[in-house]
């Protein structure tokens, strides 16, 4: 177990080392030095050589890196020329808002998606199976950005229901709430889909397994074997649906943000590439990969917690 | 799974592709939503190909005095802020999406298979390389990754395609991985091997067809979702730049006038959803059809 734990944690770092190296290689890669970028078609040689000499651009590219990745890992990952502060400190302002509507979004999904699986599971082939499964696939395979697009045309637009921008106001709840409900909507409904056709071939095939039968053999009651035998073993496979899907919430996220103008990670990514504000699109492109593996290797960890056959395999 | 279907797979000969291909229209034609999810398809590759001929206007024709008109028998859908038709700038968009699904898919598909097999054959030093960098491709959410490829080159048709190509070859190449993995280790690969074939035989003669057909499925599943990314960067004004019209820019234009007329959103997102819903229809009832173990693969 233990072997395991580091070696994936060791693979994790591994990666987000490749990719702060790829991140340093992209920005410098841009045509033109960056010196003359922030400074502008107006400046004197002196003034781009003293800037290069200060952000330490006249040393070799392999020094450079090394400095860079010092700086990633002690939390620095540059300066706003904009707004004049650290990158870090408008990134961790942001992140809460993104983070919120992610947990909200997976909420609501699994809150509908888990029962309508395992409903569908108990009634194979029945009719409420039948709709169930057109519905999941209905909803995967529209994009989550349409979703937000007709949620902002019918609910905020055309019939004046709920607000179409912003995340509300910062002390009120209520208002909060409902500036989430358009956007977790866009996030969430692929996810309905995604979770409850997990849940119901997960169910499906603990249903069938022999500890459900000898239960069934004892009399208990089909409640009990459904939510207390079950239903317990099938929701496991969610919880590693939810680490290798961080990724595409993020992207979603990232759109619901932009159609319904929600501060954000996403919002905060978008308009930097807009104003070409490369430590901003940088910076918080870093910290979601940093995210997304530290997710996903969790979802690994807690998958071999639960399944010592990954392990062994490992 | 019915016992007619599986005696039909087990009498289907895999190798006979044309009598397979005839087998699959047969059984999708049986099955409701694999028949919509055909018809769909057929119809926006249809308009898709025919679309320069059967437009009914000019899709970048500007015309300022009929601009944000509603739907009428001259203009089906209206028009955009600019006057432009939008009927016809929605089928023009069915052939930049098709054409950019189509390109990507299969370049990613060439490089996935060929890291694949490399990968599952060539030595374990190799083997670990290739999944890591894999790893590290994956671990960019995709349109993150493609914003950040976007600041640095700046929006066009290529990045695009090279956005999708780089972050799908991880997902062709896993599964083109682990499947030579397991057949190498079977006995008709090992008899090649001791008859002295060379590495380029085993690999395109027997490896390769071994292999296609799942590529294939996964490939058609694929189709959607790259169709999404394209229309998502488009519409974030980061993919296609107009005048060229796709689904994506119409979206965009709808979203800004969303006050003044709900049509261009209509028009843009509806043949959107059509489109990833007739693919995922198509591309599951073929899975289910030709490789039901793919499910828990995926």
């Amino acid at each position: 177990m233990w072997f395991f734990l580091v070696k994936r944690c060791g693979l994790g770092v591994l990666i987000v080392c490749l990719a702060v190296t790829a991140l340093y290689l992209m920005i410098h890669s841009i045509p033109g030095d960056p010196a003359s970028i922030i400074l502008g078609p107006r400046a004197t040689e002196e003034m781009k050589a003293a800037l290069a000499v200060k952000m330490g651009l006249d040393q070799p590219i392999l020094i450079q890196l090394f400095n860079f990745f010092k700086d990633v890992f002690q939390g620095d990952l540059g300066f706003d020329v904009f707004s004049q502060r650290p990158v870090i400190d408008i990134i961790m302002e942001q992140l809460p808002h993104t983070l919120i509507l992610i947990l909200v979004s997976i909420m609501w999904a699994a809150a509908i998606g888990i029962p309508l699986g395992c409903y569908s599971a108990i009634y194979q082939n029945s009719l409420f199976d039948k709709i169930s499964a057109i519905l999941s696939v209905g909803t995967i395979a529209i994009p989550s950005f349409v979703v937000a697009i007709y949620g902002l045309l019918i609910f905020s637009v055309t019939l004046r229901w709920l607000p179409a921008i912003g995340a509300g106001d910062s002390g009120d709840i209520a208002d909060q709430l409902t500036h989430l409900i358009l956007p977790s909507l866009a996030v969430g409904l692929g996810w309905v889909g995604y979770i409850s056709r997990l849940v119901r071939s997960s169910m499906l095939e603990t249903l069938g397994a022999n500890h459900i039968r000898t239960a069934r053999a004892f009399g208990l009651p089909e409640r009990v074997i459904i939510y207390r035998y079950s239903l317990r073993i099938a929701i496991l496979p969610t919880i590693t649906l939810l680490g290798v899907g961080v990724g595409y919430l993020l992207s979603g996220a990232l759109f619901a943000e932009i159609v319904f103008a929600r501060p954000g990670i996403g919002k905060l990514i978008f308009d930097a590439v807009s104003t070409r504000n490369y430590p901003i699109v940088m910076g918080s492109v870093l910290i979601t990969t940093i995210l997304f593996v530290i997710v996903t290797t969790l979802a690994d960890f807690v998958n071999a917690l639960l399944d010592p056959r990954i392990r062994a395999h490992a | 799974m019915t016992v007619s279907s599986l005696k039909q797979m087990l009498v289907m000969p895999s190798f006979e592709f044309l009598t397979g291909f005839k087998l699959a229209i047969k059984r999708l034609c049986k099955e409701p939503l694999g028949l919509l999810g055909l018809i769909l398809v057929t119809l926006i590759v249809g308009s898709a190909i025919l679309a320069p001929w059967i437009v009914p206007h000019d899709p970048i024709a500007i015309d300022v005095l009929n601009r944000l008109k509603g739907p009428s028998a001259e203009h089906w859908l209206g028009t955009d802020q600019l006057g432009r038709d939008i009927f016809s700038r929605v089928l023009m968009g069915s052939q930049v999406a098709l054409k950019v699904a189509f390109s990507a898919i299969s370049l990613a598909l060439g490089f996935g298979l060929l890291l694949g097999l490399i990968a599952g054959f060539g030595p374990a030093w190799l083997d670990h390389i290739i999944v890591t960098l894999f790893d590290t491709v994956r671990s960019f959410p995709t349109i993150i990754f493609a914003l950040a490829v976007v600041t640095l080159t700046g929006p066009s048709l290529t990045t695009i395609i090279l956005v999708i190509v780089v972050t799908s070859i991880p997902i062709y190449g896993r599964v083109v991985r682990t499947q030579t993995q397991a057949l190498s280790a079977q006995e008709f690969i090992l008899a090649e091997r001791a008859l002295g074939a060379s590495m380029p035989r085993i690999l395109g003669v027997h490896m390769l067809p071994n292999v296609i057909g799942q590529l294939l499925i996964l490939a058609s599943m694929d189709v959607p979702i790259v169709i999404t990314i394209e229309a998502g960067l488009s519409f974030l004004g980061l993919g296609i730049q107009p005048p060229t019209p796709s689904w994506g820019t119409i979206l965009n234009d709808g979203y800004l006038f969303i006050r003044n007329t709900p049509w261009m959103i209509i028009a843009g997102g509806i043949p959107l959803i059509l489109c990833t819903l007739g693919f995922t229809f198509l591309g599951e009832s073929l899975r289910d059809i030709f490789d039901p173990k793919l499910r828990k693969d995926i």
